[in-house]
């Protein structure tokens, strides 16, 4: 557990500071995300034994988003008079988005499948 | 023996009673969403927080207080993130020859999270700083936050709307997909990642292994385009 606390800390650690030496507007985790994966691909082996506490994390991904949850409630103000407008914008934006990104998808693979027919 | 009213002056002072109140609320909101079968409308995030927000005003705690204690939980974001590379290194071949559709729904998807936020907002008539604090709601929070501030929105707002987005992604996702008979768990997972960040993720591990790698790549994806695309947006559509 602690070997694969280590090594998310250290990914996270190393894309943090690529991210602001670089000025790069991602975030560190981000970039440390990409860094384990090439990791990954240079000691394949490594994946199992990160496999254990890695399922645990990702299995509560939802808790770790608790905290910022509850500081919406906190802070409902500021949607002040706007809030039904806001909430309406925010449901039909986010569904819109979902359809445009699952239709390209399937799509575009329809269309890579017939064309390496 | 102490009395109450010392005891809880005590303990307001340490991380511990949020720290535990905020893992009970999540056990009890978990377990409760598990029981029920994980239904899209019990979600352990916003149950957690019905379940928080009642004792914080019962016990007039502020959240500058609360977060004392619930930022030891908040900052296992940043190493989660980076643990999402493992479900990517798992799915690496498939994603290797999807690379097409992952490029274009995430353009896609990405340009009509923030386009149309962007149009509605000027079609309801809101003041000029909330739409641009509405536009990068659908990427990770830290990135949001920056884009606002870039743009001339109010951070503050932005924070609420991106957590909002969040849930509602992780909840409307499981009945659109159904509804559309759509039963590629890649396009799924895209999809919510794009449009719903971190906690579309959360509920794609939650209903489907390769639904949650693929909304991993697009969260991950879609914080880099974001702070590319709404700029431009915002230049061309405000």
């Amino acid at each position: 557990m602690l070997y694969t606390l280590g090594l998310l800390l250290g990914c996270q650690l190393l894309g943090e500071v690529t991210a602001q030496v670089f000025g790069l507007p991602i975030p560190g985790p981000v970039l440390g995300l990409a860094l384990l994966v090439l990791i990954f691909g240079a000691m394949p082996t490594l994946a199992e034994r990160l496999r254990p506490t890695t399922t645990v994390i990702l299995a509560n991904l939802s808790f770790m988003f608790v905290p910022a949850g509850v500081g919406v409630i906190g802070n409902l103000e500021v949607l002040s008079t706007d809030g039904f407008a806001l909430l309406s914008i925010l449901i039909l934006s986010t569904v819109l988005s979902m359809l445009a990104a699952v239709g390209t998808f399937i799509g575009v693979r329809h269309a890579a499948e017939r064309w390496s027919q | 023996m102490t009395d109450v009213a010392t005891l809880w002056s005590y303990l307001s002072t340490t991380p511990l009673i949020w720290l535990t109140t905020t893992i009970i609320a999540y056990l009890i909101a978990d377990g409760v969403a598990r029981q029920l079968g994980n239904p899209p409308w019990a979600n352990p995030v916003l149950l957690s927080v019905l379940l928080i927000a009642p004792v914080l005003w019962m016990t007039q705690t502020d959240y500058t207080a609360y977060f004392e204690g619930a930022q030891f939980i908040h900052f296992l974001l940043g190493p989660a993130t980076v643990a999402l590379a493992l479900p990517l290194w798992d799915n690496w071949g498939t994603i290797r020859a999807s690379v097409a559709p992952i490029v274009l729904a995430l353009l896609a998807g990405s340009i009509v999270a923030a386009g149309s936020a962007i149009m509605l907002a000027g079609a309801f008539g809101l003041p000029i700083e909330v739409l641009l604090s509405l536009a990068p709601k659908s990427t990770t929070a830290p990135v949001a936050l920056g884009i606002s501030e870039a743009v001339g929105g109010i951070p503050a707002l932005t924070a609420v709307l991106v957590i909002m987005t969040g849930i509602i992604g992780a909840v409307t996702v499981t009945p659109l997909m159904n509804l559309l008979r759509i039963t590629d768990w890649r396009a799924r997972g895209f999809a919510v990642g794009v449009a719903a960040h971190g906690i579309g993720t959360a509920r794609a591990f939650q209903v489907n292994p390769v639904a949650g790698a693929y909304a991993g790549i697009a969260m991950a994806l879609n914080a880099l385009l974001t702070s590319l695309i709404v700029p431009l947006l915002v230049r061309w559509l405000v």
